[in-house]
Order: C-alpha cells, then structure tokens, then sequence
C-alpha cells in the first residue's frame, strides 16, 4: 500500500531552532521504522494564526510529504498528539490529487502540440468573429 | 468555453439579459473577474435591463488553475467573506467542480490556522 500524504503541523512560537530541528529528526527517524520513507520535510517558517490556538496567536510551521500506508500515518499522528510543543497538525492524502493533477497537465501537453501549427489559421477565423459585436 | 454549459440556466431567471448581451460587448472583457456582481435583486423581470451585469465567469476555468490547495491561503482567501464564510458560487461565478474543490480546500485551510473559522483572520 504506498500511497503519499502530506502532514502539516504547527509548532508553538517560543521554540528555539535546535529543539525543532532535534523535533523533526525524531519524527524523520520515525517513519521508516513504521515502514515509510520521507520525501520531503520542509520549514515553512512562523506565521500569524487565523485564530488563537492554546492561546498563541503565531506559530512554525513544518510541512512533511511522507510515502507509506496507514501504519505510519498512525505513528506519526500518535507522536505529534504527545509531543508538547506541537499545537496543531493536519494530515491530508494527496496521492490521488497529484495523479490527477499529472493526468490534466499531461493532456494540455499534448493538446498544446496539435495546435501548434493550425494557431496561426484559427486566429485569422477567430480575430473577425470577436469584432463583429464590437462594431455593431 | 465552460460557462456554455451554464447558460441556460441563467438564462431561465434573467431573460432580458441574453439579449443584451450582443451589444457592444465582445467575448474579450468577459473573463474579468467582478468578485461579487452589483447587488441587484436576483429577479428583476421586465427592469432588468438597468441592472448591466457582466456576466460571471470561473477564475478557475479561465486563469486554467487546477491545483486548489489549502496551502495557497492568498488564493482561497478571495473566495472568502469578511465574516469568514466561503462566498456561494452564485456571487463569485466560479463552477461547480471547482467551488467542490475551493470549499473542502477552505475548510482545510481553516483546520490549520491558516483562515479563521469566523471573522478576520487576526
């Protein structure tokens, strides 16, 4: 089962770049253990929060793109409920969005090549068409 | 175009407007997008010819965005009121398919922190 999710987590504000960096290697080492591996890990940064969330108003936030089944989903979410200094995640799958995604660009691609020698025909039938309205 | 497929139904409620819409109007300033339409009644029968609206198109559709994230809170965040409250695609013009994805894209946004459930984001 590999499919690839995304968790978004928010760390309280006051936390020093150590203890986040010592925080994300324990959740990195985490995930192949539960039989996944990490594609992406990255620090978005603090930011103002929409609202106040155990009374912060700002918070880091730190995307990690994780590729495995539900074990290391469970993992995962289980250690950042307990972790102190998280305040928030947010676990979304985005495997079947990324393929969709793949399969529209894909089709523009080859859309794009058929109509890369009959552009210069079609705009000459398109252009008097737009201006007829116009001049009425 | 996309919004093809929306005429008729428009077409039902404002009669009038289909057949103003030849004049002086080519299909080039159509895809601007208005946020909201002018608020006039929905149903204004024979006096809707003083209310000219343009007609509504999907940013979506039109700018050719398919990825509708949550990340991307500047993006979602226009389709989204003061109050906090996702906008009905009956004011905005986005389609369908594509207010689905906004909606459940907002919703995860606001899980996150990253819109506020209500009010302004402080």
């Amino acid at each position: 089962m590999n499919r690839t999710y995304e968790l978004m987590f928010i760390v309280r504000p006051d936390m020093t770049d150590e203890d986040l960096d010592k925080l994300i290697s324990t959740l990195q080492a985490a995930v192949p253990a539960a039989g996944g591996n990490v594609v992406k890990i990255e620090k978005m940064g603090k930011r103002r929060l929409a609202y106040a969330v155990r009374r912060f108003h700002d918070g880091i936030y730190v995307l990690l793109v994780v590729e495995g089944g539900g074990p290391v989903i469970h993992e995962l979410e289980r250690r950042l409920r307990v972790t102190e200094p998280v305040i928030k995640f947010l676990t979304v799958r985005i495997d079947e969005e990324q393929k969709r995604l793949a399969k529209i660009k894909a089709l523009r691609d080859a859309r794009k090549k058929v109509s890369a020698q009959p552009a210069a025909a079609s705009e000459e039938t398109a252009a008097p068409a737009a201006e007829t309205p116009a001049t009425v | 175009m996309a919004d093809e497929t929306k005429a008729p139904e428009q077409a039902a409620t404002e009669r009038p407007r289909s057949e103003g819409r030849g004049e002086g109007r080519p299909g080039g300033d159509r895809p601007r997008f208005g946020g909201r339409g002018p608020g006039g009644p929905p149903r204004e029968g024979a006096g809707g010819r003083k209310f000219f609206r343009r007609k509504k198109v999907c940013k979506f559709c039109v700018e050719r965005i398919e990825d509708i994230n949550y990340k991307d809170y500047r993006l979602l965040g226009q389709f989204v009121a003061e109050s906090g409250k996702i906008v009905p695609r009956r004011l905005t013009g986005v389609c369908a398919p594509h207010q689905h994805r906004l909606s459940s894209a907002i919703k995860q946004a606001r899980n996150i922190a990253l819109l506020p459930f209500a009010g302004r984001a402080s």
